[in-house]
Formats: C-alpha cells, sequence, structure tokens
C-alpha cells in the first residue's frame, strides 16, 4: 500500500514537474498554455488520489477527490478561457517565420 | 509516511515558486494570468499535503477546496477583462 501511495505522490510530481518546466521554458504564450493545463491537470489527479488512498475511506478522502474533480474540471476551463481571451486580444501565436527572422 | 509527504511537499513548493518566474517576467499580461494558474493548483496540492504532515487533513481540504475555488474564479474574471481592454 504505501509503495503505491509513493508510486502515485512520486509520478504525480514528476508530471507537475514537466508543467512547471513547460511553463517556464517553451517560447510562447499558447505553447506555455498547452503545457499548464494537461500535465498540470495529471500531476494534481495523481497526486491527490495519492493521498486519498493513504487517508482510506471516509468523508475527508471523499473531499480530496472532490478537491479532484473540481480541479479535473476547472483547470482546463481556465486554460481555455485564457485561450480564448489571448486570441481575441491579438497575441500572436509563434510561426515558422518567427524562427527563421534571427 | 510523513517523511514522503514532507519530501513531496517541497518539491511542490519549489515548482509552485518556479511559476512565479513567469508572472514576474511574462511578457503578456495573460502570461501572468497563466502564471498565477498554475501557481494556484500547485498551492492548492501544497495545502493538502501539509493536511497529511500535521495530521489535520479534514481542515486542511476544506481550506485547498476553497483555494482552488477563488483561484477559478480570479483566473476566469481576469482573463474576461483582459480580453477586453488588451485589444490591439
Amino acid at each position: 500500500m504505501t509503495t503505491l501511495i509513493t508510486a502515485l505522490l512520486a509520478t504525480g510530481l514528476f508530471f507537475s514537474a514537466v508543467a512547471s518546466m513547460g511553463v517556464l521554458r517553451l517560447p510562447d504564450f499558447y505553447t506555455r498554455l498547452h503545457a499548464l493545463s494537461k500535465a498540470e491537470t495529471l500531476g494534481t489527479l495523481l497526486t491527490l488520489a495519492g493521498v486519498a488512498l493513504w487517508q482510506g475511506l471516509d468523508l475527508t478522502s471523499a473531499k480530496v477527490l472532490l478537491v479532484a474533480v473540481f480541479l479535473f474540471l476547472t483547470n482546463p476551463t481556465a486554460t481555455h478561457v485564457m485561450a480564448r481571451a489571448a486570441v481575441r486580444a491579438g497575441v500572436a501565436p509563434l510561426t515558422n517565420e518567427d524562427r527563421e527572422r534571427p | 509516511m510523513t517523511s514522503v509527504f514532507v519530501a513531496v511537499a517541497a518539491c511542490a513548493v519549489v515548482l509552485a515558486l518556479a511559476y512565479l518566474y513567469r508572472v514576474a517576467a511574462g511578457p503578456t499580461v495573460f502570461d501572468r494570468i497563466l502564471g498565477l494558474s498554475g501557481f494556484g493548483t500547485s498551492t492548492t496540492i501544497v495545502l493538502i499535503l501539509i493536511g497529511c504532515v500535521y495530521g489535520r487533513l479534514d481542515m486542511f481540504v476544506d481550506i485547498g477546496l476553497g483555494y482552488a475555488l477563488l483561484n477559478f474564479v480570479g483566473v476566469l474574471a481576469a482573463a474576461r477583462y483582459f480580453e477586453r481592454t488588451e485589444r490591439r
């Protein structure tokens, strides 16, 4: 059981680290959004699943899973709203022409 | 088990602080909102792990839920606001 919980926490931390590095390193707003929305959601879900497994089956672990479901729904929604706002505000995506120019 | 939670929480704090670089240095205002969204999600994780460490998960999970809710509403409001004002 402890091994499974540790594995879930470590995997969740790995995906959160991938999201964080993506947001730091990727060159353009939309690619950063891509890193944040998917990797961060998966990392959060795995970490919270580990915590709920550690807690056992009661009201508190149900609340932890409620937080997980809430983040699973709202994180992509918030990312979608940000992408739409950026498109409407005229933030230009990075294209091949931008890369070829020095 | 507590040491595992402490280690994971410490790593999550470092990841949350990494988002603050994007908040401070983001070229557009949407990069700053994006950084704040990631920061809030990481902070929710840290709050729940702190609850595991202190053995008061029943209290900290409510705080985490409230933090996630406020983070979502704030990001939504900021994005909708700058969608109108930042138009070029």
